[in-house]
């Protein structure tokens, strides 16, 4: 995973969100504009530009009580508004393994 | 089965109290995430993708049915009901929670389980041959020597902030199930033309981005003297080993550089000042520990009982019997591998419900006792004959009959994208595509031994390299793609895959595996040629051409 101080220097292609995983139970979140963390991509902070996205980040790991090793992440944004995963990573991030889990086989 | 003493259980449960303070310091904020990770790591904690993933050591790979039982309850009360055996018996569970961690600890704590050595830049879990101490032609025991090498290396400040991890395998076959050659430090036990105990001792071996195969710098070491040799090799290593790039850290960079003759060279420097010192192993303690190792008191039993001869006559227990029941050194008795390769399921994984019931049936056949291996599947050691066909009948109940050891679909396969922070491709779902296209039993004994290994990136944890086909993903333009090698093995003739071409396309991989077995089966100069021995005769040419003729 890339580490926070190596994204300083990121330029965002696009818009972008900070995730992170919740502390105690190490679930992934996104950061929100309430400066909180959520569970929901669809509350996310969405950042459009490279210093947008420096203050987010540095907001976030400000907060490492509330989450772990966040980074910043694109997101697409939909005709209808709606925050869709940027990657293949981010996609498994949200919507759990592309897997059959053992015990719910 | 190994029963530790009052030391031993004393570490494990204050390490237990330590860290549920640590757990508590941190959610509380006194101690930062920066502060904390060394202290999660030394005790099997990552952060993967979804959650955070709990890593408990198995050594040697002995489980106790109690032991077993209580990773199923782990599994059940703080995870989602399976845990996922690793390619060097461990086991890890990948939805834990941080603030539940504790209380699993201690769960585990009471029967002797620990996460010790299972991550952090130390001497991490010593690993052996699954077999050990029941394989027929075996030199001795070698968990006997893996349990001194615990014993020593835990909290051995020597060995804990090293400039990587280090990982130690022994073997004690001529068979090597431990795969050596592919660890910082493989030892194979032999006796000298005295007939005393001692080790030939490899050292340099490695995967990941810089795959390398262990070389020989000792061709026998005195049993008395190992712990004065690895700790020669340590201090060698602490001094030259590359802290400033974690890419060259590992000791296998170090010996490449150096050359092993250096490397030997230093070494012997240093074993000289070390060596006839309080690290020369009286024969008392290598005594101690054997004798808390208990061996089943067995019976005497006929080579070939009426149940296994009846049992004969069913094709399917057969089929079963033929590839996953092996020679045990006591007669009337076998060893049973368990595959955890069940068609389109994930390689590695048990329910809590699979590990319970392995649990009853272990101790109903096989004295109590259950093997993790490296190739991601378990063992019962002590199987009377007799009791085989009841037992497979029991496997197949609960989906553990799958007869597949050592066969195409018999996959290694790390967790890949799906789980894991560090990967570029998926893996699980590339093995699960390939255990559906040879799911026919039929087809894969046509094709015999041959050994798929997967990592989902660069860090090998699927041991690509060494596989008979190895298959690598990348992350290509935002796309998966994956790498293919032929050739490569782990055993006493390990060898690194040759690359055949191109990567390819996650939906195209299955094809690519059809289309190189389909060359094998045609290149093959009689059935008994293994698909390795076509590869080495052949080299990967025509494999090659069969591959990317079409693509």
């Amino acid at each position: 995973m890339t580490s926070p101080l190596e994204q300083k220097k990121i330029k965002i292609a696009g818009p972008s969100v900070v995730t992170a995983n919740r502390t105690w139970d190490g679930i992934v979140v996104y950061r929100t504009a309430a400066k909180g963390w959520s569970a929901e991509l669809s509350e996310a902070a969405i950042v459009r530009n490279s210093d947008e996205a420096r203050a987010l980040l540095a907001e976030s790991i400000a907060d490492d009580v509330g989450a772990i090793g966040p980074y910043i992440a694109p997101v697409q944004i939909g005709e209808d508004g709606k925050i869709l995963p940027g990657n293949l990573r981010e996609q498994i991030r949200r919507t759990g393994v592309t897997i059959g889990q053992p015990a719910q086989v | 089965m190994y029963a530790y003493d009052e030391i031993d259980r004393t570490l494990v449960n204050e390490r237990v109290s330590e860290f549920r303070d640590q757990v508590k310091r941190r959610l509380s904020g006194e101690l930062t995430e920066d502060e904390f990770k060394i202290l999660r790591l030394q005790n099997g904690v990552y952060l993967q993708l979804h959650a955070y993933m709990f890593r408990v050591a198995i050594p040697y790979g002995t489980l106790a049915t109690n032991q077993l039982r209580a990773l199923a309850h782990v599994a059940r009360k703080y995870d989602r009901g399976y845990g996922h055996f690793t390619t060097r018996q461990n086991i890890q569970f990948n939805w834990i929670k941080l603030a539940e961690l504790p209380d699993a600890l201690e769960d585990l704590a009471k029967v002797g389980i620990h996460a010790m050595q299972t991550s952090g830049n130390n001497m991490r879990n010593v690993t052996s041959d699954q077999w050990a101490g029941v394989a027929p032609g075996e030199i001795e025991d070698p968990r006997i020597w893996s349990e001194l090498i615990r014993q020593h290396t835990t909290l051995h400040p020597e060995f804990s902030f090293l400039p990587r991890k280090f990982k130690i395998a022994i073997t004690a076959s001529d068979h090597d199930r431990a795969a050596i050659k592919i660890h910082d430090i493989g030892l194979r036990l032999i006796k000298n033309e005295k007939g005393e105990t001692g080790f030939e001792v490899l050292v340099g071996g490695g995967l990941g981005r810089t795959p390398f195969i262990a070389k020989t710098i000792k061709h026998f070491v005195h049993g008395r003297d190992i712990l004065s040799y690895i700790e020669a090799i340590l201090r060698v290593y602490n001094q030259y080993g590359r802290r400033d790039n974690i890419y060259k850290a590992r000791i296998k960079i170090l010996v490449h550089e150096l050359g092993i003759e250096k490397f030997s060279r230093e070494v012997e420097d240093e074993w000289r000042q070390i060596r006839n010192s309080s690290l020369e192993i009286d024969d008392e303690v290598i005594e101690d520990i054997r004798s808390r190792f208990t061996y089943p008191s067995y019976e005497k039993l006929p080579h070939m009982p009426d149940e296994l001869r009846q049992a004969a006559a069913d094709p399917d227990f057969e089929a079963w019997r033929k590839n996953s029941v092996a020679p045990h050194k006591v007669q009337g008795y076998s060893i049973v591998t368990i595959s955890l390769k069940p068609t389109g399921g994930p390689p590695g994984d048990a329910t809590a419900e699979q590990m319970d019931a392995l649990a009853d049936l272990a101790d109903k056949y096989s004295f109590g006792e259950i093997r993790v291996g490296h190739e991601q599947n378990l063992a019962l050691p002590h199987v009377a004959k007799r009791d085989l066909p009841a037992l497979w009948k029991a496997l197949d109940k609960l989906g553990l009959a799958t007869p597949n050891v050592n066969l195409i679909t018999d996959i290694i396969a790390c967790p890949g994208l799906d789980y894991c922070s560090l990967a570029n491709a998926r893996s699980i779902p590339i093995a699960q595509e390939l255990t559906r296209r040879f799911a026919n039993h039929e087809l894969a004994n046509l094709i015999g031994r041959l050994h798929i290994n997967i990592s989902g990136c660069i860090n090998a944890c699927g041991h690509h390299h060494v596989g008979h086909i190895g298959i690598l993903g990348v992350e290509k333009n935002g796309e998966e793609v994956y790498q293919i090698t032929i050739g490569g093995r782990a055993d006493e003739n390990a060898a690194l895959g040759t690359l055949i071409g191109p990567g390819v396309k996650f939906d195209e991989v299955a094809d690519v595996v059809e289309d190189i077995v389909e060359a094998y089966l045609a290149l093959r100069e009689r059935p008994e040629e293994l698909f390795m021995d076509t590869v080495k005769r052949l080299g990967v040419e025509p494999f090659k051409e069969r591959v990317y003729a079409t693509r």
